[in-house]
Protein backbone atom coordinates (compact mmCIF):
# COMPACT_ATOMS: atom_id res chain seq x y z
CA UNK A 1 0.00 0.00 0.00
CA UNK A 2 1.94 3.41 -1.10
CA UNK A 3 1.22 6.22 1.06
CA UNK A 4 3.04 8.55 -1.88
CA UNK A 5 5.43 9.03 0.50
CA UNK A 6 8.01 10.52 -2.16
CA UNK A 7 6.11 11.35 -4.97
CA UNK A 8 6.08 15.10 -5.63
CA UNK A 9 4.19 17.01 -9.06
CA UNK A 10 5.58 20.51 -9.56
CA UNK A 11 3.56 22.33 -12.47
CA UNK A 12 4.49 25.49 -14.63
CA UNK A 13 1.76 27.64 -14.39
CA UNK A 14 2.58 29.69 -17.68
CA UNK A 15 -0.74 30.79 -19.25
CA UNK A 16 -3.58 33.06 -17.03
CA UNK A 17 -6.72 33.19 -18.79
CA UNK A 18 -9.70 31.57 -16.68
CA UNK A 19 -9.69 28.39 -18.39
CA UNK A 20 -6.18 27.80 -18.06
CA UNK A 21 -6.07 28.69 -14.64
CA UNK A 22 -7.81 25.44 -13.54
CA UNK A 23 -5.54 22.51 -14.98
CA UNK A 24 -3.20 23.29 -12.48
CA UNK A 25 -5.18 24.23 -9.55
CA UNK A 26 -7.27 20.65 -9.85
CA UNK A 27 -3.96 18.83 -10.46
CA UNK A 28 -2.16 20.25 -7.58
CA UNK A 29 -5.23 19.67 -5.02
CA UNK A 30 -5.59 16.24 -6.30
CA UNK A 31 -2.19 15.64 -5.34
CA UNK A 32 -2.66 17.41 -1.68
CA UNK A 33 -5.88 15.06 -1.55
CA UNK A 34 -4.02 12.05 -2.10
CA UNK A 35 -1.26 12.82 -0.14
CA UNK A 36 1.61 13.79 -2.91
CA UNK A 37 3.72 17.13 -2.55
CA UNK A 38 2.26 19.50 -4.90
CA UNK A 39 4.44 23.29 -5.89
CA UNK A 40 3.13 25.65 -8.56
CA UNK A 41 5.37 27.71 -10.19
CA UNK A 42 3.51 30.60 -11.95
CA UNK A 43 5.58 32.28 -14.77
CA UNK A 44 5.00 34.96 -17.95
CA UNK A 45 0.81 34.84 -17.93
CA UNK A 46 0.17 32.45 -15.39
CA UNK A 47 1.77 34.88 -12.85
CA UNK A 48 -1.88 36.54 -13.49
CA UNK A 49 -3.36 33.89 -11.54
CA UNK A 50 -1.58 34.41 -8.50
CA UNK A 51 -1.51 38.44 -8.95
CA UNK A 52 -4.20 40.22 -6.53
CA UNK A 53 -4.94 42.51 -9.02
CA UNK A 54 -5.32 40.24 -11.91
CA UNK A 55 -6.82 37.32 -10.10
CA UNK A 56 -10.54 38.22 -10.11
CA UNK A 57 -10.02 39.66 -13.75
CA UNK A 58 -9.01 36.80 -14.96
CA UNK A 59 -10.92 35.99 -18.92
CA UNK A 60 -11.81 33.57 -21.28
CA UNK A 61 -9.97 34.71 -24.83
CA UNK A 62 -13.24 34.40 -27.66
CA UNK A 63 -10.30 35.34 -30.40
CA UNK A 64 -8.03 33.21 -31.45
CA UNK A 65 -8.81 30.11 -28.98
CA UNK A 66 -9.72 27.21 -30.78
CA UNK A 67 -11.31 25.21 -27.97
CA UNK A 68 -14.47 27.29 -27.11
CA UNK A 69 -16.98 24.87 -25.88
CA UNK A 70 -19.97 24.05 -28.46
CA UNK A 71 -22.50 26.30 -26.31
CA UNK A 72 -19.74 29.39 -27.15
CA UNK A 73 -18.91 28.62 -30.94
CA UNK A 74 -18.69 31.91 -32.66
CA UNK A 75 -17.25 33.61 -35.15
CA UNK A 76 -13.62 35.35 -34.90
CA UNK A 77 -15.13 38.47 -35.98
CA UNK A 78 -17.90 38.14 -33.31
CA UNK A 79 -15.44 37.26 -30.42
CA UNK A 80 -14.10 40.70 -31.55
CA UNK A 81 -16.87 42.58 -30.60
CA UNK A 82 -16.35 44.57 -26.91
CA UNK A 83 -18.22 42.08 -24.14
CA UNK A 84 -17.58 39.25 -25.74
CA UNK A 85 -14.83 37.83 -23.64
CA UNK A 86 -16.76 38.66 -20.64
CA UNK A 87 -20.11 36.92 -21.37
CA UNK A 88 -17.58 34.11 -22.16
CA UNK A 89 -16.03 34.22 -19.07
CA UNK A 90 -19.16 34.63 -17.28
CA UNK A 91 -20.76 31.83 -18.81
CA UNK A 92 -17.83 29.74 -17.93
CA UNK A 93 -17.91 30.84 -14.02
CA UNK A 94 -21.41 29.71 -14.25
CA UNK A 95 -20.77 25.95 -15.55
CA UNK A 96 -17.73 26.20 -12.79
CA UNK A 97 -19.72 26.78 -10.26
CA UNK A 98 -22.27 24.26 -11.06
CA UNK A 99 -19.64 21.53 -10.81
CA UNK A 100 -18.88 23.09 -7.20
CA UNK A 101 -15.68 23.85 -8.24
CA UNK A 102 -14.46 27.29 -6.17
CA UNK A 103 -13.97 30.55 -8.48
CA UNK A 104 -9.97 30.85 -9.10
CA UNK A 105 -9.00 33.03 -5.97
CA UNK A 106 -10.85 30.55 -3.62
CA UNK A 107 -9.25 27.62 -5.20
CA UNK A 108 -5.69 29.08 -4.80
CA UNK A 109 -6.08 29.98 -1.55
CA UNK A 110 -7.79 26.43 -1.12
CA UNK A 111 -4.52 24.68 -2.85
CA UNK A 112 -2.43 26.95 -0.20
CA UNK A 113 -4.70 25.67 2.86
CA UNK A 114 -3.90 22.57 1.47
CA UNK A 115 -0.41 22.74 1.68
CA UNK A 116 0.55 23.32 -2.44
CA UNK A 117 3.69 25.43 -2.07
CA UNK A 118 2.65 28.84 -4.64
CA UNK A 119 6.06 29.94 -6.49
CA UNK A 120 5.92 33.62 -8.65
CA UNK A 121 8.43 32.97 -11.26
CA UNK A 122 11.31 35.87 -10.39
CA UNK A 123 11.92 37.25 -13.99
CA UNK A 124 8.39 37.47 -14.90
CA UNK A 125 7.63 39.53 -11.80
CA UNK A 126 10.75 42.04 -12.94
CA UNK A 127 9.56 42.31 -16.61
CA UNK A 128 5.66 43.15 -15.09
CA UNK A 129 7.49 45.09 -12.10
CA UNK A 130 5.73 43.56 -9.68
CA UNK A 131 6.85 42.22 -5.81
CA UNK A 132 6.19 39.99 -3.57
CA UNK A 133 3.48 42.23 -1.89
CA UNK A 134 1.63 42.08 -5.54
CA UNK A 135 1.27 38.23 -5.06
CA UNK A 136 -2.02 37.11 -3.10
CA UNK A 137 -1.19 35.28 0.50
CA UNK A 138 0.94 32.49 0.74
CA UNK A 139 2.54 32.77 -2.62
CA UNK A 140 6.47 33.01 -2.53
CA UNK A 141 9.33 34.35 -5.42
CA UNK A 142 11.50 32.03 -6.60
CA UNK A 143 14.04 32.10 -9.56
CA UNK A 144 14.27 29.61 -12.06
CA UNK A 145 17.39 28.10 -10.93
CA UNK A 146 15.77 28.04 -7.68
CA UNK A 147 12.88 25.62 -9.09
CA UNK A 148 15.49 23.81 -10.84
CA UNK A 149 16.80 22.81 -7.17
CA UNK A 150 13.17 22.21 -5.82
CA UNK A 151 11.84 20.04 -8.79
CA UNK A 152 14.89 17.42 -8.50
CA UNK A 153 12.95 14.19 -8.68
CA UNK A 154 9.75 15.62 -8.96
CA UNK A 155 7.46 15.08 -11.85
CA UNK A 156 7.23 18.39 -13.69
CA UNK A 157 4.02 19.35 -15.52
CA UNK A 158 3.72 21.78 -18.48
CA UNK A 159 0.47 23.57 -18.57
CA UNK B 1 -0.80 -0.52 24.31
CA UNK B 2 0.97 -3.70 23.42
CA UNK B 3 -3.29 -5.39 24.32
CA UNK B 4 -4.65 -2.35 22.55
CA UNK B 5 -2.80 -3.12 19.11
CA UNK B 6 -3.49 -6.80 19.35
CA UNK B 7 -7.32 -5.73 19.90
CA UNK B 8 -7.30 -4.04 16.56
CA UNK B 9 -5.61 -6.59 14.83
CA UNK B 10 -7.87 -8.94 15.79
CA UNK B 11 -11.05 -6.78 14.53
CA UNK B 12 -8.80 -6.31 10.92
CA UNK B 13 -8.60 -9.44 10.59
CA UNK B 14 -12.71 -10.03 10.08
CA UNK B 15 -12.89 -7.28 8.15
CA UNK B 16 -12.52 -7.67 4.00
CA UNK B 17 -10.04 -4.85 2.57
CA UNK B 18 -9.06 -4.29 -1.14
CA UNK B 19 -5.60 -3.93 -1.81
CA UNK B 20 -5.30 -0.48 -1.03
CA UNK B 21 -6.90 -0.65 2.32
CA UNK B 22 -10.42 0.67 1.78
CA UNK B 23 -13.42 -1.49 3.10
CA UNK B 24 -15.09 -3.82 0.63
CA UNK B 25 -18.25 -3.94 2.29
CA UNK B 26 -18.64 0.07 3.82
CA UNK B 27 -21.79 -1.64 5.57
CA UNK B 28 -20.04 -3.95 7.82
CA UNK B 29 -18.57 -0.44 8.95
CA UNK B 30 -18.15 0.10 13.00
CA UNK B 31 -17.39 3.16 15.28
CA UNK B 32 -14.39 0.48 16.49
CA UNK B 33 -13.06 -0.81 13.04
CA UNK B 34 -12.27 3.03 12.52
CA UNK B 35 -10.56 2.93 15.31
CA UNK B 36 -8.42 0.00 14.11
CA UNK B 37 -8.09 1.28 10.49
CA UNK B 38 -7.03 4.66 12.09
CA UNK B 39 -4.25 2.90 14.69
CA UNK B 40 -2.91 0.53 11.14
CA UNK B 41 -2.83 4.07 9.46
CA UNK B 42 -1.11 5.87 12.45
CA UNK B 43 -3.43 8.17 13.04
CA UNK B 44 -5.13 8.59 16.64
CA UNK B 45 -8.56 9.73 16.66
CA UNK B 46 -10.06 12.63 18.38
CA UNK B 47 -13.46 14.41 18.21
CA UNK B 48 -12.24 16.34 15.16
CA UNK B 49 -11.68 13.58 13.20
CA UNK B 50 -15.28 11.80 14.07
CA UNK B 51 -17.07 14.94 12.92
CA UNK B 52 -15.39 14.40 9.25
CA UNK B 53 -16.26 10.49 9.69
CA UNK B 54 -19.82 10.75 10.68
CA UNK B 55 -20.30 12.85 7.91
CA UNK B 56 -19.30 11.06 5.44
CA UNK B 57 -20.94 8.15 7.37
CA UNK B 58 -23.94 10.22 7.07
CA UNK B 59 -23.63 11.76 3.26
CA UNK B 60 -22.78 7.65 2.52
CA UNK B 61 -26.11 6.75 3.46
CA UNK B 62 -27.71 9.53 1.77
CA UNK B 63 -25.93 9.50 -1.83
CA UNK B 64 -24.32 6.19 -1.85
CA UNK B 65 -20.98 7.27 -1.95
CA UNK B 66 -17.93 9.41 -0.17
CA UNK B 67 -18.03 12.81 0.21
CA UNK B 68 -15.85 15.23 -1.87
CA UNK B 69 -13.33 16.99 0.72
CA UNK B 70 -15.20 20.26 -1.14
CA UNK B 71 -17.95 18.93 0.73
CA UNK B 72 -16.47 18.05 3.96
CA UNK B 73 -15.02 21.94 4.32
CA UNK B 74 -18.67 23.01 3.38
CA UNK B 75 -21.07 21.25 5.07
CA UNK B 76 -19.15 19.58 8.25
CA UNK B 77 -17.25 22.86 9.42
CA UNK B 78 -14.01 21.45 8.94
CA UNK B 79 -11.87 24.40 6.97
CA UNK B 80 -8.97 23.06 4.44
CA UNK B 81 -6.11 23.17 6.33
CA UNK B 82 -7.62 21.67 9.76
CA UNK B 83 -8.67 18.76 7.50
CA UNK B 84 -4.85 18.56 6.12
CA UNK B 85 -3.70 18.46 9.97
CA UNK B 86 -6.15 15.89 10.94
CA UNK B 87 -5.56 13.09 7.87
CA UNK B 88 -1.74 14.88 6.73
CA UNK B 89 -1.54 11.64 4.55
CA UNK B 90 -3.83 12.45 2.15
CA UNK B 91 -7.65 13.35 3.61
CA UNK B 92 -9.52 12.06 0.71
CA UNK B 93 -8.10 8.95 0.57
CA UNK B 94 -7.58 8.70 4.46
CA UNK B 95 -11.14 10.32 5.60
CA UNK B 96 -13.23 7.80 3.16
CA UNK B 97 -10.45 4.76 4.71
CA UNK B 98 -11.11 5.09 8.09
CA UNK B 99 -15.34 5.96 7.28
CA UNK B 100 -14.79 2.22 5.80
CA UNK B 101 -16.47 3.99 2.18
CA UNK B 102 -14.23 3.18 -0.89
CA UNK B 103 -11.93 5.74 -2.62
CA UNK B 104 -13.80 8.79 -3.35
CA UNK B 105 -14.06 9.75 -7.06
CA UNK B 106 -14.38 13.34 -7.27
CA UNK B 107 -12.07 15.62 -7.94
CA UNK B 108 -12.23 18.23 -6.01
Amino acid sequence: MSDNGNRKLCIICSKGSLDMAYPPLILANSARMMGIDAELFFTFWGLDIVTKSKINKLKVATVGNPNMHPWFKIPTVVGAIPGMPAMASWMMRREIDKLDFPPVPEFVEMVVDAGAKVYGCKMSMDMMKLTADDLVDGAEVLGAMEFMELSEGAQVIFI
Amino acid sequence: MTTLTKTHEDILTDVEFDEEGFMVDPKAWTPEIAEAIASREELELTDRHWVVINFARKEFEENGEAPTLRRITKSADVPTKELYQLFPKGPAKKASMVSGLGKPTGCI
